[in-house]
């Protein structure tokens, strides 16, 4: 086991630099470290002006997602003694424009999200009085998978379509609109296809995949995604052969 | 702070950094590259449709016509081009319906459909067509 590890860290400070510089850190190398462990360390004793997002640290929050050697990862929980010997290399999340170090501007996503409706819509509330919407399990397990998402978007780092053309909805936002989709409870299936079966939501992707292959949360977006296009498609097709049976 | 090093930072005026994609992205990654071969190997998909589309209209025009394109087809050149392509129609194939189950959830009551079965409906589907082609074609 080494003593310590280095880490190469993106630093972006406008008011410095036009261009991110990497500034390398050694850490100590412990086993049961994460590489938001040395980040944290990095702050707390090397350099307290290094910029970056976390809260959790057990992979719920969804908000420390960084580029760790080209791959979008959680880091907090990716352990240092996976990337041995090192150097490690840290950059912010690719696809977002990055206002300080590894801090990335999120807007886009949250804007996207919200476009997707991700409620339960409905189209009239039952009174109070009436009690919940009741679900049996096999309709909970219909979505379950799709709500296992945190919003950390290192499916929409992993996604070349999101980084060529920036309109795309992204993996995330159309795994959580299947997620309500899904959802028994919900009626806003037409509402969200309006919005989803633009050119730029669901036939912008081109089934790269790799959404799917970095999501800690084994959401499946990509596969969520080619759902929603069967579903589409078979949708078109019953309004064209049955006219009649529409609205 | 003190005084900024960045002559073109004013301050209250955030400068966000983008970095800009190069054009050989696609090399970035192993996947990336499967993903691009599996694209363009459809290019190839779209040639042997061409090819078999020719063949029917030269059928049409009669027995020495027909046996010229055979002739044709059967040149050292034409073989070792269809031999490549037959290989990246195989990948384009595979990749392609190894996708199926993953856009195809089907459900018979309340039971989901297991994603082995859409698998081998779809390569049996394949094989089907391919051995009707193969029939029609290879049929003296
Ligand atoms: S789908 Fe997966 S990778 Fe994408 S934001 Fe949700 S949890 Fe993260």
């Amino acid at each position: 086991m080494p003593e310590t590890i280095t880490l190469e860290v993106q630093r972006y400070r406008p008011e410095d630099e036009a261009e991110p510089v990497f500034e390398r850190f050694d850490v100590p190398f412990r086993a049961d470290w994460m590489v938001l462990d040395a980040l944290n360390y990095i702050k707390d004793n090397l350099d307290g002006t290094l910029s970056y997002r976390w809260a959790c640290r057990m992979g719920v929050c969804g908000s420390c997602g960084m580029m760790v050697n080209g791959q979008p990862l959680l880091t907090c929980a990716t352990y240092l003694e996976r990337l041995l010997p090192g150097p490690i290399r840290v950059e912010p999340l690719k696809g977002f424009p990055v206002i300080r170090d590894l801090v990335g501007d999120i807007t886009d996503f949250l804007e996207k999200l919200s476009r997707v409706k991700p409620w339960i819509v409905r189209e009239e509330e039952k009174p109070l009085a009436e009690g919940e919407y009741l679900q049996t399990p096999e309709q909970l397990a219909d979505y379950e998978q799709y709500s296992m998402c945190i919003n950390c978007m290192l499916c929409y780092a992993a996604c070349p379509i999101y980084e060529l053309e920036p309109d795309f909805i992204g993996p995330a936002a159309i795994a959580i609109a299947q997620r309500y989709n899904l959802d028994s409870r919900d009626e806003g299936v037409q509402e969200r296809l309006d919005v989803l079966s633009q050119h730029d939501g669901i036939w912008a992707c081109t089934f790269v995949g790799e959404c799917s292959v970095v999501c800690p949360k084994n959401v499946d977006p990509a596969g969520a995604i080619q759902r929603y296009k069967v579903a589409a498609t078979a949708d078109w097709f019953k309004s064209v052969l049955t006219p009649w049976a529409n609205r | 702070m003190g005084e900024p090093l960045n002559p073109r930072y004013r301050l209250y005026h955030p400068k966000w950094h983008r970095t800009r994609i190069p054009i050989f992205w696609w090399l970035r990654s192993f996947a990336y590259i499967k993903f691009i071969s599996r694209e363009l190997t459809s290019l190839f998909v779209a040639y042997a449709g061409l090819l078999l589309l020719i063949e029917v209209s030269v059928l049409a025009r009669g027995e020495a016509a027909y046996g010229r394109f055979l002739a044709w087809l059967q040149s050292p050149a034409v073989l070792a081009l269809n031999a490549f392509v037959l290989l990246a129609l195989l990948f384009h194939t595979f990749t392609w319906l190894n996708l199926a189950p993953r856009a195809l959830v089907l459900r018979v009551g309340k039971r989901r459909v297991p994603d082995a079965l859409v698998l081998v409906a779809h390569y049996s589907a394949w094989i089907a067509a391919s051995a009707l082609l193969a029939w029609l074609i290879l049929r003296r």
